[in-house]
This record gives structure tokens, C-alpha cells and sequence, in this order.
């Protein structure tokens, strides 16, 4: 038995530094919090154990939105990316989405320094195992060390080190992420807190040396030439010139075979992996059985870094024994002689059922004790930031007694992300898709600053030169849209062999700007040609300002649904309410209802199961103002 | 997603029961009945008179070119009213059809149907109703829509659930693409085409137009058949039409003290509902049937179910004839030779020969061979609906007008793509489509799209 000792008071305490622990003690601090961050080995910090990569439909405007609101994902990787791509360019401008291949050991590294200096933040090793909790209230954690820290809120991030398992064929062991040390004690004691806790499984991909693959059999995936970055604060002029290419390769008939001939060494099949496995990213053996059909699948070799010669092999996750992998690999078109550096594994490990959890990612059993990131049901570096971030917030926001601070899913995905898991909870590990989002022409990532930023201004996490950016390009917008509504184009020779170039009629009257733009084709650069007029100089400018006019009518339709919404989640249902109190309600609605405890009727509404009726009598019960509470 | 109950959009009911007296009542209430209604009126500007007031004018189709009917307008402002919100009621003339059309206009317009005891449940929330009723109220909702739910279950039970969830099945097959490219970009699934997506969009509104050619032999079993009497002016219309109307079955619905220029009656022949359209001034001035041309008819045309064209059989055919029997020739039909007792100059052989259509030869004046036409009226009715038993029947206007907005919203993705918009963003009325297909199965879930994603593709990350 460990002596304990007691150590230092903080107000915020964040325990795990990957992605959402980062984000969450790096707000608290900002936001003036005196905040300890505790992790189990400070050479994981912000790690990426799988692949090296950020961004992508959907995450990639979860980047967006954590950097608007002040966090620091979209700046990091803006400092250590080695490639940069728009995805989806030829799709309109909802779905577009950013993805950079990251340096891994850069982005661990910068990330770590900025932690480290940062005023009001503490960086510390150590191993949590208890919390301190009196009266149902958090007021600190104990480590293994013995050291016991008090505070007045406490974030855990415990990512896949909660009892985290390895497997590899037959081979099983106890770890956290790539090799490191597991949480044991800290999952126990949580479960005698009395939260229930589930396994769920992931996986990850094995590791080759650069050196020793055949390229050329490999089709090359270069980044953009045209500048783009995640934050804000970044500019065009510091974009990347010297960028390193992905490579695209594919499985065929062999690898499928050696595959089928060594399933019953397979522990996804074999029984011994037990946790759920998310089915957005099942492993090789898993495609090539479910989608038997299919002659062959993907394989997108990424590297880890600029300096190492490690390659990611994407798409291939597996936790087949590693002679298999080894037959696997070499029967892969440019792999045939590669060397294995780090075999591919499986890992399962503890999440909490999310639905445990408030808006605020605050637990409904333990005030002032938040959770966040992949110990929350979730896969993704993104999805794990967005949290984190909310989650630091809020817990420095409840350490300053203050209200708490939550994203509806009109305003951003990670408010799609949040309202998920707590409605809904999860029953795989959960990757945000660009299709959750019911309002994904307003949800995009290129005006994530014009949505968030000034939430982030509130909360203290937006300094004044960035805020004074920010409304100078809102200001900007709104010049160009009165400009453009000002100008008419004429009927010129000009204008009417622009309109007969790119295949549109031609006009017949003049016509104001505003409308010539909503014609397919045209951009604002053809008008200031068209008509030698400088209107606008910054290129985001232009393309917000384009998107609002040619889109003004898709934008109003779910401007009209979230208008409903609106009205919806401004009914809000007293937390204590005691169900078996209102008279009428289905015995499943019931159950949901006291399970998930809705804050709001909109998400009442979003509960699955529960019907028409019920929600009319969960109005009615709750507008005639006498309801009664839990004891 | 469920159905929201507790959203006070608008909703609009008859709230006087149907086809009984004079006077029908449609009533809305919600934020948005003052502007609904307005825009269908033709009078006063409604949103600047005063509460509480009532106001005479007609209602037309929105394009302003057509009169449905005309009517008195109560405006009620919140919050005195009923429910305590803004609450319109439309007195309009009875009669099933005309208050089925401005319903429908109503609900086309952005009102919803309201539930069975919406109206009354509105009073409570908004706490006009005493609380100490707050129990039984609660029971009535709780009753009530589990009730209706059923009902709906049951109605759709069998074929038309079927019929409507292979369509979703054929949005979601595409939708699921749609969104896999999307999530995927890199993906080696196909990307969707326009002409992909348009073509679906095509083929699915073809089938809600099949369900919805069935609500129709749902209304004619509801309401009988539509039915026009035309002619070439003196071939016996009127005479027609009093023997029908005032033959001892018949029931005639109140069109009495109206200025009305469109009319109708229900009647009753040898048991069969018909619902007589356009023959202006059935009682009063019959005797100016006859001067209803070839013009007014063509309005009947375009609304009957049924058309009795008359020929008289004293004459040689003659060009007004031949073009009524060429407008008519799409339509069910019965041809009646009439006045044969002055002579036959046409048989009704010689004009069998000209169409498929029954061809009946009578003389409404001596009541001859009439037992002949109505026996034929009867074949006819119960030819339009025997389907009934085997075929899909869409019969209430909640599913009508849920499959009019489905198509609609497919109408739009089909524009929005000829115009050039991205798939993904005529997807969002793709989508929309989808959802309002599954408000009718009850079946509306987003992570049904998530789970075809999964199942239709094989994924990595």
C-alpha cells in the first residue's frame, strides 16, 4: 500500500495529455485557470499511436472549429504537417473537406512544448488511480505515486489506456497505446462509483520501412499547390512548398487467400477479442470476409515523418499473428520485400456509456468530474480534441462557478458529436461522418471562424488581434455583398462571350451582380474582370461571399429547419424531474427518459424509441409547471 | 425522427363534421394561419385587419386564376382565441369537395393536418383549458394518438407500407452512396451522377404518382364519383340532370342562397354516390343549363372521374360532337344517345364503332332504357374501385399530402441538378424526400442511413 501524501491544489486537473487532454488543459489555463495535467508517459504527449494524418470530411471541420473557439489541434498541425489536400473538390462547398498528413514526432513535440509554455498550466507523469470524491462532488485524484492533488474539477481522458489489452494473434498482453503503460486502478474504481463501463476494441495497422518498398508498383498521391491551412491565424505565405507524397497500393487475390487460410488464428474470429469493434474501420480480415465479393481493397502507405522511414500502411489494420502479416504484406503489389518495423495490433480497452454524460461532457453522477475523448465511446484524434476542448472549458468554467458552455448541433459537429453520445450513447467506438449532421451546408468547415469565433472571444480563449481579424473579414463579407448587390453588369460584348465560354446563356438586360453570380460558373474574379473593378482582396472573402449568394436558397432551407429546432431546444425539462411521476407514459419512454435524462424536448425527441405521444405528454406535463422531482 | 406533437407549427382541420349542413368550417390555428390563409385570399389584406373580425372575399388557387370558393373569413388574434394562438376559421359553402379542396390548398401551403384533438390539446398547454382537467386531457392525447397511430398502422398494413418502403429503399440505396462518396472521397465506390441520382428521383416519383392515382379511388368511395354532364347545347343536359337529381333516390346537398357559380350535388343513383360537378344552378336556373357551352364543360372535364356525354340521336353527328367525343375519349366515360324517341339519325351501334366508351341510347323524356344507364353508371363505379381489395389504396390526406411533398422535394433535386447544383446539395432535398416517405412508415431514422453506409461499402479510415 502506497503512502499518500498531499501535494498541490490546482483548480482544474486534467488527467491523460493526448488529443482531447491537451485541448482540455490548455483551455482551463487560457481561460486563467491554475491547471495540472497528469499523464502517464510525457513522450505521449498529443501522440498519434495510428495514423499520421489530421483532418478529412467532417474531422476536418472539427479542427476548424476547435481552432475558432481557441484550441490548439488546427495550429499544431499547421506547424508539422508534410502534406496538405482539399478533399472532395469536385463536390460542392458543404462536403469539402481539409486533411494533412502529419510529421507524428513534430506534432507530439510541438504540442508538448506549447503545454509547457504555457502560464497557469502544469505538465506531470504519473499514473491516476483514485479521485477524491465527497458528497458527490469531484475535489481531486490520487496518483500511484501516492501524491494526492486536490481541485475543483477534474477532466479525464483516459483514451485506450483504461485496461487496455494488446492482442496480436495468439499473443495478448496488458498496454496502453503502442507499447505503453495501462490504467488499471482508475477503470475499477469508476465502476465502483457505480458508472457503467463497456470494452470496446480498435486497431491499427502495421509498420514498414520506406527503404524497402517498391514504388514504382504503387500509384503517387502528392499534396496541393494551392496554399490552405487549418487556423485562422496562419497564412498563405508560410504554406509548404516541400511536401512528401503518399503512395496508393492494393490487396488482391493472395493477400484475400493467406488471409482465409489463417482465420482460425484470427482473434477477431477466433473469440478472443471480446471488445466491439468500430465498423467505419474494421480490420483487413474483417473486409475481406464481410466483403467477400470484393477482388481487392485499398492500401494507402503514409509516412510517419519527415526523418524516419517508418510507412503507415493504411486500410490494412489487422491483429493477425505476425507471420500472417508478414505473408500478408509481401503479397501486396510494392510491398514484396518490405521489412515489418511494428507489427499491427489490436487494442481493447474501457469507455464509459456516454450517455452517462451532460452537454457539458460533465458526468450526471459526480459534479464537478468531466470525461472526454476516446474514453467516451469515440475513434479520431479530431473527435477526441473536440471533446477535450469542451470538456476543459467546461471544467473551468464549473471551477469558476460559473454557467456551462455547450454546442447545439446547428452551430458545429462537435455539437453533432456531443449530442450523439449523450442522447444516444454508442455501440461501437464512434467516428463523426459528414451524414449525422443534419445541417451540413451551415455546418462547413470554411466559415467555422465566422460561426465560433465568437463564442471563443467570450470564453476568453480569442485574443484581440485575432478577434479584430475576425470581424475586419465579417466586415469585409458584408462590403462585398452590398458591393455586388450595387453593380450591374451590362450586356457587353465582354460579358456576353464570358457567358458563351463556360456554356450559359447570354443576357439579355443588365442584371445586378448578386444574381450574375448565382449562375453556375461564374465567380467573383470573372466579375472583377468583367469589370475592370477591384472589389475584394482576400480570397476567403470571395469564397464566402459566393457560397452565401449561390447557395442563398439551400442555406434558407435548413436556416428554416433549424429555426424549428430552435424553438425545440428552448423547452427545457427541469434535470430532476421524477418520471414515474407523469402519468401516461410508455414503460419504455420511461425508462429512456430517466436513463438519458433530456435537458431539452428536441433532444427528448432525438431519444430513439420514444413516440409521438410520449413527448406531447412529456410537454404538456412540463408546461403546466408543476412537475415533480427525484429525491 | 418521431413526429413532433409538442412543435406548435401551424395546423389546419375541418372542424365541422363533413358533409353535413350548409356551412363548413376549416379552421388553422398557429403563428403562421394569418399568413396561410391570407395568401390563398382574395379581399382584405388579412394580416392588417383587426382582431376579431370577420370578412367576406373568395379563395383562390395561389396563382390567383382560379375561385374555389366563396367564403367568410374570421380572424383571431393571439391571445384570446381557443388555443391562445393566432387562429383563422374559413366558413365556406358545405359540401365535401370544396372543403376537402381548401384543406388541401391549406396543407399545400404550410399548414399541417392537425391530430385528433390537437385543437383541444393547444388549449391546454397554452393553459387556456382549467388544469384541474390536466388528467383526463392527458389520457384524451395519450388515447387519442395512440389510437390514430394504430389506425395508421392498420391502414397501411400490407401493401402500401411495402410499396412505400421499397421506394425509400431505392432513395436509401442511392443516399448511402451519395454519402459514402462524400465521407470517402478516396473510396473506390462509384461516385453517384446526376443522371444516376435524377433517374431515381424519377423512377421514385413515378411510384408515388401510382399510389397517388389510388387516393382518387380512395375519394370516390369516400365522396362517389365526380361526374360532369356535357353536351352540345339542347341535347337534353337539363332534362338529364332534374330526372337525376329529382328521381325519388335522390339527395341533393344545400347549395341554397349562395351566389355561387360552381356547384355541386351529391346524388344517389341505384345506390351509387355521384357527386354532379359544374351544372351551375341545378334547381333555380335550369333552364340555362342548356346555354352551358362546349366551354364551360371543358372545366367539368378536367375534374370528373365520370362524364356522361350527351348526343342526340335525332341528328346526324355533328363537329361539336366529334371534337367532345375526341376531348372526352381519356376519360371514363358513358356516351348516352338521347331523344330517341324523335327518330334515330345515329345508332348507337354507328357510334359504338367510334369508341370503347358504353354507349347507352335513352330518352330521358320518356324515361326510356334509363334503368339501362344507371345499371351501366353502376358497372362503371364499381369497376373503378374493385381494385380496392388487391391493390395499394392511399386513403387519407395526411399519406396524400406526404406523398405530394415527397414529390415535390424530388421534383426540386430533378431541377436543382438540371441547373447544375453538386449532387451533394441536391441531395439535401434527396434526403428530405426520404424522411417525409418514412414519416408515413413511421420509420424515420438517421442512423438507418448509417447502418446502410456500413453494409452497402466495405470502409477503412
Amino acid at each position: 500500500m502506497i503512502k499518500t501524501y498531499n501535494s498541490s491544489e490546482y483548480d482544474v486537473i486534467v488527467v491523460g495529455a493526448g488529443h482531447a487532454g491537451s485541448e482540455a488543459a490548455l483551455a482551463s489555463a487560457r481561460m486563467g485557470l491554475k491547471t495540472l495535467v497528469v499523464t502517464i508517459g510525457l513522450d505521449m504527449v498529443a501522440f498519434m499511436p495510428c495514423n499520421p494524418s489530421v483532418g478529412g470530411p467532417a474531422k476536418g471541420t472539427v479542427v476548424r472549429e476547435i481552432d475558432a473557439l481557441g484550441g490548439e489541434m488546427g495550429r499544431n498541425i499547421d506547424k508539422t504537417y508534410i502534406q496538405m489536400r482539399m478533399l472532395n473538390t469536385g463536390k460542392g462547398p458543404a462536403v469539402r473537406a481539409l486533411r494533412a498528413q502529419a510529421d507524428k514526432w513534430q506534432y507530439h513535440e510541438q504540442m508538448k512544448r506549447t503545454i509547457e509554455n504555457t502560464p497557469n498550466l502544469t505538465l506531470r507523469q504519473a499514473i491516476v488511480d483514485q479521485l477524491v470524491v465527497e458528497d458527490g462532488i469531484c475535489r481531486g485524484v490520487v496518483t500511484n505515486t501516492g501524491a494526492k492533488y486536490l481541485a475543483k474539477s477534474v477532466v479525464l481522458t483516459t483514451g485506450t489506456a483504461a485496461r487496455g489489452k494488446i492482442i496480436i494473434g495468439e499473443l495478448t498482453y496488458s498496454s496502453g497505446p503502442n507499447n505503453t503503460t495501462p490504467a488499471i486502478k482508475l477503470s475499477e474504481h469508476l465502476a465502483d462509483f457505480g458508472f457503467k463501463l463497456r470494452r470496446f476494441k480498435t486497431g491499427t495497422p502495421p509498420r514498414v520501412n520506406g527503404n524497402t518498398i517498391d514504388y514504382h508498383q504503387t500509384e503517387e498521391e502528392p499534396g496541393d499547390q494551392e496554399p490552405r491551412h487549418f487556423s485562422f491565424t496562419s497564412k498563405d505565405a508560410d504554406y509548404l512548398r516541400d511536401q512528401v507524397s503518399c503512395w496508393m497500393t492494393y490487396t488482391n487475390a493472395q493477400t484475400h487467400q493467406i488471409i482465409r487460410d489463417n482465420l482460425d488464428r484470427a482473434p477477431m474470429f477466433s473469440g478472443l477479442i471480446k471488445g466491439v469493434g468500430p465498423r467505419y474501420c474494421p480490420s483487413i480480415e474483417d473486409k475481406v470476409i464481410r466483403f467477400a465479393d470484393k477482388d481487392r481493397h485499398q492500401i494507402f502507405l503514409e509516412p510517419e515523418g519527415r526523418h524516419t522511414k517508418e510507412i503507415y500502411v493504411g486500410d490494412f489494420s489487422t491483429s493477425m499473428p505476425e507471420e500472417v502479416q508478414l505473408k500478408m504484406l509481401h503479397s501486396v503489389a510494392g510491398l514484396q520485400h518490405a521489412e515489418l518495423m511494428r507489427p499491427g495490433y489490436a487494442i481493447e480497452y474501457d469507455v464509459i456509456e456516454p450517455w452517462q454524460l451532460k452537454h457539458t461532457l460533465e458526468t450526471k453522477k459526480i459534479k464537478g468530474l468531466f470525461t472526454a475523448g476516446q474514453m467516451n465511446g469515440t475513434s479520431g484524434y479530431e473527435e477526441a480534441a473536440g471533446q477535450g476542448l469542451i470538456a476543459g472549458i467546461n471544467a473551468a468554467l464549473s471551477a469558476k462557478g460559473q454557467p456551462g458552455f455547450t454546442l447545439g448541433r446547428d452551430e458545429a459537429y462537435i455539437g453533432v458529436l456531443i449530442d450523439d453520445l449523450v442522447t444516444k450513447g454508442t455501440n461501437e467506438p464512434y467516428r463523426l461522418l459528414t451524414s449525422r449532421a443534419e445541417y451540413r451546408l451551415i455546418l462547413r468547415h470554411d466559415n467555422a471562424d465566422l460561426r465560433l469565433t465568437p463564442y471563443g472571444r467570450k470564453l476568453g480563449l480569442i485574443d484581440t488581434d485575432r478577434y479584430e481579424a475576425f470581424l475586419a473579414k465579417k466586415q469585409a463579407i458584408q462590403d462585398l455583398i452590398a458591393k455586388l448587390h450595387d453593380l450591374t453588369i451590362h450586356p457587353i460584348d465582354d460579358v456576353q462571350s464570358f457567358l458563351v465560354k463556360v456554356g450559359q446563356a447570354p443576357l439579355s438586360d443588365g442584371v445586378k451582380a448578386d444574381l450574375f453570380l448565382r449562375r453556375p460558373q461564374v465567380t467573383i474574379d470573372d466579375i472583377e474582370m468583367l469589370t475592370h473593378l477591384k472589389l475584394a482582396s482576400d480570397r476567403y472573402v470571395k469564397e464566402q461571399v459566393e457560397i452565401a449568394l449561390k447557395y442563398a436558397g439551400y442555406i434558407k432551407k435548413e436556416q428554416q429547419q433549424i429555426d424549428r429546432l430552435k424553438r425545440q431546444e428552448a423547452k427545457r425539462i427541469p434535470s430532476q424531474l421524477d418520471y414515474d411521476q407523469v402519468d401516461g407514459l410508455a414503460t419504455e419512454a420511461r425508462q429512456k427518459f430517466a436513463k438519458i435524462r433530456p435537458e431539452t424536448l428536441a433532444q427528448a425527441e432525438r431519444i430513439s424509441g420514444v413516440n409521438p405521444a410520449d413527448l406531447a405528454i412529456l410537454s404538456v406535463y412540463i408546461q403546466n409547471g408543476h412537475y415533480h422531482e427525484t429525491k | 425522427m418521431a413526429q413532433v406533437l409538442t412543435e406548435f407549427d401551424t395546423i389546419a382541420a375541418i372542424s365541422t363534421p363533413v358533409g353535413e349542413g350548409g356551412i363548413s368550417i376549416v379552421r388553422l390555428s398557429g403563428d403562421a394561419a394569418v399568413t396561410i390563409a391570407n395568401a390563398l385570399f382574395k379581399g382584405a389584406d388579412l394580416t392588417k385587419v383587426p382582431s376579431h373580425t370577420i370578412h367576406y372575399g373568395h379563395l383562390m388557387v395561389p396563382d390567383g386564376r382560379q375561385v374555389i370558393d366563396e367564403v367568410m373569413v374570421t380572424v383571431m388574434r393571439a391571445p384570446k382565441t381557443f388555443t391562445r394562438e393566432d387562429i383563422i376559421e374559413i366558413n365556406c359553402h358545405g359540401g365535401i369537395v370544396v372543403t376537402n379542396r381548401i384543406l388541401q390548398l391549406l396543407l399545400q401551403n404550410g399548414a399541417r393536418m392537425a391530430d385528433p384533438g390537437e385543437f383541444t390539446k393547444r388549449a391546454f398547454v397554452h393553459g387556456r383549458i382549467d388544469l384541474t382537467q390536466a388528467e383526463s386531457t392527458m389520457d384524451l392525447i395519450r388515447a387519442k394518438t395512440d389510437q390514430s397511430r394504430a389506425l395508421a398502422v392498420n391502414q397501411l398494413a400490407g401493401k402500401l407500407l411495402a410499396k412505400i418502403r421499397r421506394s425509400r429503399q431505392k432513395l436509401l440505396d442511392t443516399l448511402a452512396n451519395v454519402e459514402v462518396n462524400i465521407d470517402y472521397p478516396e473510396y473506390d465506390a462509384d461516385t453517384v451522377t446526376a443522371s444516376q441520382m435524377q433517374a431515381t428521383a424519377k423512377q421514385v416519383m413515378t411510384e408515388i404518382s401510382q399510389l397517388l392515382a389510388t387516393a382518387n379511388e380512395g375519394k370516390i368511395l369516400r365522396n362517389g364519383l365526380a361526374t360532369a354532364i356535357v353536351g352540345r347545347p339542347n341535347v337534353g343536359k337539363s332534362s338529364l340532370l332534374n330526372y337525376l337529381t329529382h328521381s325519388e333516390q335522390a339527395i341533393v346537398t344545400d347549395v341554397a342562397g349562395t351566389t355561387r357559380d360552381t356547384l355541386e350535388a351529391s346524388i344517389s343513383v341505384d345506390g351509387i354516390p355521384l357527386e354532379l360537378i359544374d351544372t351551375a344552378g341545378i334547381r333555380k336556373t335550369a333552364d340555362k343549363v342548356e346555354k352551358i357551352g362546349v366551354a364551360r364543360s371543358e372545366q367539368a372535364l378536367a375534374r370528373a372521374d365520370l362524364i356522361l356525354l350527351l348526343i342526340d340521336a335525332s341528328q346526324p353527328l355533328s363537329a361539336e360532337d366529334r371534337e367532345l367525343l375526341a376531348k372526352t375519349s381519356q376519360k371514363k366515360r358513358i356516351v348516352v344517345l338521347n331523344k330517341t324517341d324523335l327518330g334515330a339519325a345515329i345508332t348507337a351501334e354507328s357510334i359504338q364503332a367510334m369508341t370503347a366508351s358504353p354507349v347507352i341510347a335513352v330518352s330521358v323524356l320518356h324515361e326510356a332504357n334509363l334503368s339501362a344507364l344507371a345499371a351501366e353508371i353502376k358497372t362503371l363505379f364499381f369497376q373503378g374501385i374493385k381494385n380496392r381489395h388487391e391493390d395499394v389504396l392511399v386513403s387519407n390526406q395526411r399519406q396524400v399530402s406526404l406523398l405530394t411533398k415527397a414529390s415535390d422535394q424530388l421534383q426540386d433535386v430533378i431541377t436543382a441538378l438540371d441547373a447544375g447544383t453538386p449532387v451533394d446539395l441536391a441531395q439535401i432535398d434527396f434526403t428530405g424526400a426520404w424522411e417525409t416517405l418514412g414519416e408515413i412508415t413511421g420509420e424515420s431514422a438517421p442512423d438507418e442511413l448509417i447502418t446502410q453506409l456500413f453494409s452497402q461499402f466495405c470502409l477503412g479510415k
